[in-house]
């Protein structure tokens, strides 16, 4: 069955700028899947449409039964609650230190303290950062503040993970390192990965599934791809 | 269900306090700007009560006086006496014989006392008069006129083109300071709305991470919300000290009244208590408003 199902789907920015055209994708419950691309061929917009900061033009979007496309405004966070979200920038709390950023993810769903300390810690341990919990954001490497980002996503224990650009502020070492960590998430926990990269080095190492987009279009999928440069 | 919502209720008020603490300098300017205006609504909330206090004084202070011709005859004082009572507006209804009068205009000067010792009280010119007091001052000039009607009466006074100046200028005071406390509310209600606007705008990436990892919009308001009464009341501080104790020491030092005992202050017990109220709750509740608007703005997509 699948967890993510796109069907016909298309995305016109209020600019007038099409990101995506007629899209048709589906992404099964414990699959790993690269979106990959150029710059502007769509793929973070394709992201967006999953965690619904956007909402498609055209089709129908169903993430772990939720009619994205659909989703009010006020009822979002039923969606996002199934999901975790790691971003290029790692968004954390500065004033906030590595526990409570990832406590944050629990605290405002009203989970009891008991279970959010347990689970915080299990996260923690998890992306390799147990031993820095009363550390802030500011004293941290970019790679350790991704694997803080990475534990808040998963610390709620959503069946799909979206990544957008995850490495893209990294060094191909720190790259290597937080794809060793999602790869655990992948095959530990069973969790659906699906990562928007343009980062041919690890494409190739992952040897995942490969989307590929151009200009809005999806050109080729792949089990088991690798970086196709000619697609592209 | 409800064990979620004290949590999150209980997590907010926490969040709040360390906000408050974290976003200190934030936190410190829209305090200040609470603080300065809530001062000055206090300052236009106790003037513009004061004023209408010692209007209201002035307004209890105006008589009707009732002269009563001098061929009616003190049996039918009674009869006069039970019309005047008849009619809605008046309050009290003090009779004072020319007898009376005289001896009290006798004890007000010697020279006074001079010439009416001479008088028999055959003699006496006066008249016997009503002293009435009114409940509605505004429509003074019906009731003159209603007693005016009543047989035996020779004539109404009670001091007509004065009491219509006091009048109109009474509807204007009381207007102006009303319209005064109003603007002045309505510019601080702006202010620090504005403020907290400022405050929150720094957190907008902190609430769209709120956002991202699944914060309904209602547990989003909710810490700001608090956060904003938080500050409301921190503000209110230094306005509810400066009332009491600055109220209590111009009261003291006016004794009670400004020029003429006319002019009187309103006791300072329990008035400062009742505006230093006042002032908390408005400091409060803009607070929470202007946080809530703050915030709904940012929750839009």
């Amino acid at each position: 069955m699948e967890l993510i199902r796109i069907r016909d789907v298309s995305m016109q920015y209020k600019n007038g700028v099409t990101a995506i055209y007629d899209l048709e994708l589906k992404i099964k419950r414990g699959d790993f899947v690269f979106i990959i691309g150029g710059t502007g061929c769509g793929k973070s917009t394709l992201i967006k449409m999953l965690y619904r900061e956007v909402k498609p033009t055209k089709g129908e979007i169903i993430v772990g039964g939720l009619n994205v496309a659909r989703l009010r405004n006020n009822r979002v966070y039923k969606l996002r609650r199934k999901l975790g979200i790691v971003f290029q920038d790692y968004r954390l709390l500065p004033k906030s230190t590595v526990y409570e950023n990832v406590a944050f993810a629990l605290e405002v769903i009203g989970a009891p303290k008991e279970e959010i300390n347990r689970k915080v810690l299990r996260a923690l341990e998890l992306v390799g950062l147990k031993g820095k919990v009363r550390q802030y954001p500011d004293q941290l490497s970019g790679g350790e503040q991704q694997r803080v980002a990475i534990a808040r996503a998963i610390v709620n224990e959503p069946k799909i993970l979206l990544c957008d650009e995850p490495t893209g502020n990294l060094d191909p070492e720190k790259s290597i390192e937080i794809m060793k960590v999602l790869d655990t998430i992948n095959a530990t926990l069973g969790t659906t990965i699906v990562m928007a990269t343009h980062d041919k080095e690890i494409v190739n190492r992952m040897k995942k599934r490969v989307v590929i987009l151009k200009e809005g279009r999806l050109v080729k999928d792949v089990e088991k791809g690798v970086y196709d440069d000619e697609a592209i | 269900m409800t064990m979620k919502l004290f949590r999150m209720f209980f997590r907010s008020i926490r969040d709040a306090f360390k906000s408050v603490i974290r976003n200190f300098s934030l936190s410190l300017a829209s305090i200040s700007c609470i603080s300065i205006t809530l001062i000055i609504v206090a300052i236009g909330v106790m003037a513009s009560l004061n004023v209408n206090n010692f209007t209201k004084v002035i307004k209890k202070d105006v008589t009707i006086v009732v002269f009563v011709k001098r061929e009616v005859e003190e049996k039918d004082l009674g009869v006069i006496k039970a019309k005047l009572e008849q009619i809605d507006n008046i309050v009290t209804i003090d009779y004072k014989s020319k007898k009376q009068l005289r001896e009290e205009m006798q004890a007000t000067s010697s020279t006074l006392d001079a010439t009416m010792k001479e008088w028999s009280d055959e003699d006496n010119p006066l008249k016997d008069t009503f002293q009435i007091k009114v409940d509605q001052i505004e429509t003074i000039a019906d009731t003159a006129s209603l007693i005016s009607k009543i047989e035996g009466i020779d004539s109404v006074n009670y001091g007509e083109t004065m009491v219509n100046k006091f009048l109109s200028a009474f509807k204007i005071i009381e207007k102006g300071t009303v319209l005064a406390v109003a603007l002045l509310i309505l510019v601080t209600v702006f202010l620090i709305i504005n403020t907290i606007k400022l405050t929150i705008f720094s957190r907008k990436r902190e609430i769209s991470i709120m956002r991202v990892v699944g914060a309904s919009n209602f547990s989003i308001k909710m810490p700001f919300v608090i956060e904003g009464m938080v500050l409301g009341i921190f503000g209110s501080i230094i306005p509810t000290i400066l009332i009491i104790y600055g109220y209590y020491a111009l009261y003291d030092h006016f004794g009670g009244q400004i020029f003429s005992p006319l002019i009187q202050l309103i006791k300072p017990e329990p008035f400062v208590y009742m505006v230093s109220l006042i002032v908390l709750l408005i400091g409060m509740l803009v607070g929470m408003i202007g946080s809530y608007r703050a915030v709904r703005k940012y929750l839009k997509v």
